[in-house]
């Protein structure tokens, strides 16, 4: 009787801690897969595509660092780029420029953004519906449309020429839908218990938001900035008809100046420099990731927080 | 200071009220001005994205316009040669139209069964130690640069592909392989949300019917998450189209339709980037009218997105 129960017993998810009548062993998991071959074949597909993945993503990490570490050379880091170093040094300090520049614009507008959206909007205002739909349709646009809409105003109609500050502005209108969204959720995920406690208190709406609830949403908010930053680090098809290619250090913002990304894809359609690129691509995918990793790690502390 | 003088500028007769209750009147306005000018900033930044929806559409369009009043726009969409610097020159962008679709279509046979049933895998079946690693790993994948993957496409792809298959490797299939992988952090985070949202009940429902925890799995849940898996898709289907750094040297570019799937083709996006760099006048507004073809698509996508989210939020 015993048997004939555990026979057709179910088998428990895996993943969940195995004990007591609820245990399955690997030969009675075995027996219903030979009566079902299907569920086998659905796992093994679904282990399969998982395994595809993690497998192109490992491949193409690994290919990248392998190739391009050996050719990390102080020369790389020169101060002044001619065609003999190829130094990635200028593309360096203008991505931080441009960096720092971008989200000096950006925060303040999504930070705002989400502000009003959370915490001064009435429910069912149909300003709020647009703003959302225009942040939605900015967050789909691709990279080359920003590309050419920033060549076609910031440079042409505002007459900047190919400069740092037209890249800029075209950047922070591509990362802008990005640090509304992650602002957002971080003020939504404050609880309503903090404001009303400050009202209660006597504190005015701006006080309340400034001092109650933008500290605790602060992790959020700065998780999002960072994962802004890795986009505008990448971005290379906004970039090369705004900010331009030309590369070597500059404080003006009114020249242009390439940002690592250009000077890889400069480096790779020439040609010459096939070495040279793949250190740069090593500079690249490596701030990239500690990038990702500072954002993931500092938007966990908001749940342990 | 300036706010000082403002507020007291709509006070009656303050010579009458002592200092003390007239400080204190100031600074009461004071903090008014503050809060109202400070909701009426944030309202502002909130204004700036409706802002530069307006202007990209204006200046896009426009751009466009111009282009396709010129060429005419049957010329510009179903012609099918592109030679901007021939005498007569002549703007036909339908190869670039149709390399787009092929392109976006193929990554999406390639990226579309592997990004969901990753997505069942890291929802279902993913053991929680390795799920601890392989989500961030997963969400990595998003955080790559195009011009990375390009690369990445250039020196290992086409030459494989170069390897194996017949033609140059600069071909349709290098970029469907390259597009499907850079899809897949899209679509497995979209679909991997949507899975979780499916209320648990149908799933012990399903047991509890003796079904097994895969058939559970694949007959109840995904079923209940359709909408928004499909959600993912398209969403994977705006990136891929838009998608322009990674595909320039993998596809080809060579603008005219392709005979087979090793035959190079050029994308909108690419057509760009491309010629950009040296266009003049009509040609170069030709190129903002093929970015405006794009926009137009994105627009549709987006739309579609929109309606497909709406409805899982419904159901």
């Amino acid at each position: 009787m015993n048997r004939l129960k555990r026979k057709n017993a179910v088998p428990a998810a895996q993943g969940v801690p195995a004990a007591g009548i609820n245990q399955v062993t690997w030969k009675e998991r075995l027996a219903s897969y030979r009566r079902d071959p299907l569920s086998l074949a659905l796992r093994l597909v679904v282990c399969l595509a998982a395994a595809i993945t993690a497998a192109v993503l490992l491949a193409l990490i690994a290919y990248i660092l392998i190739r391009g570490i050996p050719h990390l050379k102080p020369s790389l880091f020169e101060l002044h780029y001619n065609s003999e170093n190829v130094s990635m040094f200028p593309a360096m300090v203008m991505t931080l420029y441009m960096t720092v520049l971008c989200l000096l614009i950006a925060t303040p507008l999504g930070v705002g953004c989400a502000i009003y959206l959370t915490e001064y909007a009435k429910r069912g205002n149909k300003v709020v519906e647009v703003i959302r739909l225009a942040a939605e349709t900015l967050s789909g646009i691709p990279s080359i449309v920003y590309g050419l809409f920033g060549m076609l105003f910031f440079v042409t109609a505002l007459g900047w020429k190919y400069s740092i500050l037209a890249g800029a502005c075209t950047l922070s209108i591509m990362v802008l839908p990005l640090i509304i969204r992650s602002t957002e959720e971080a003020l939504k995920s404050v609880p309503d218990s903090y404001r009303e406690a400050s009202f209660g208190l006597g504190a005015g709406k701006l006080r309340t938001v400034m001092r109650v609830v933008l500290p605790p949403a602060m992790p959020g908010i700065v998780a999002g900035i960072i994962l802004a930053v890795g986009r505008i680090v990448g971005e290379t098809a906004a970039l090369i008809y705004t900010a331009g290619t030309v590369a070597k250090i500059t404080g003006n913002p009114m020249e242009s100046a390439r940002t690592l990304s250009v000077h890889m894809y400069a480096l790779s359609s020439e040609g010459l420099h096939t070495n040279e690129a793949f250190a740069t691509a090593v500079v690249l995918l490596v701030t990239v990731l500690l990038l990702n990793a500072l954002s993931n790690w500092i938007a966990k502390r908001i749940t342990k927080g | 200071m300036k706010e000082n003088l403002v507020s007291e500028k709509g006070r009656t007769a303050p010579s009458k009220l002592s200092w003390r209750t007239l400080r204190q009147r100031l600074r009461a306005n004071r903090k008014n001005l503050l809060e109202k000018g400070m909701a009426a900033l944030f309202f502002v930044a909130a204004c700036a994205s409706i802002l530069a929806v307006a202007l990209i559409c204006i200046f896009i369009f426009q751009g466009g316009y111009e282009a396709i009043s010129q060429i005419g726009l049957f010329e510009f969409l179903g012609g099918t040669r592109w030679k901007p610097t021939a005498d007569p020159p002549s703007f036909g962008i339908f190869p670039m139209i149709m390399g787009s679709i092929y392109v976006t279509g193929g990554a999406i046979l390639i990226g579309v069964p592997i990004g969901i049933l990753s997505a069942i895998f890291m929802a279902r079946f993913c053991p929680k130690r390795l799920y601890r690693w392989l989500k961030p790993a997963f969400e990595l994948l998003a955080g790559i640069p195009s011009i990375v993957y390009g690369f990445f496409g250039l020196m290992v792809l086409v030459p494989l592909v170069r390897q194996f298959f017949p033609g140059n490797g600069n071909s349709m299939f290098t970029a469907w392989i390259l597009l499907g992988i850079m899809i897949l952090p899209t679509i497995i985070g979209i679909s991997e949300a949507a899975l979780r949202a499916v209320p648990e009940s149908y799933y012990e429902g399903a047991l509890a019917l003796g079904a097994s925890h895969e058939r559970a799995v694949f007959k109840t849940v995904v079923p209940a998450a359709k909408s928004g898996i499909l959600a993912g898709v398209v969403l994977g289907i705006g990136r891929a189209i838009g998608e322009t750094m990674a595909l320039l040297w993998v596809c080809g570019n060579q603008a005219r339709l392709p005979d087979s799937i090793f035959d190079g083709v050029r994308t909108m996006t690419t057509n760009i980037v491309l010629e950009m760099g040296y266009a003049a006048d009509l040609h170069r507004q030709a190129l903002i009218a093929t970015g405006a073809v794009l926009f137009a698509f994105i627009l549709l996508i987006n739309a579609l997105f929109a309606a497909l989210k709406h409805k899982e939020m419904r159901s």
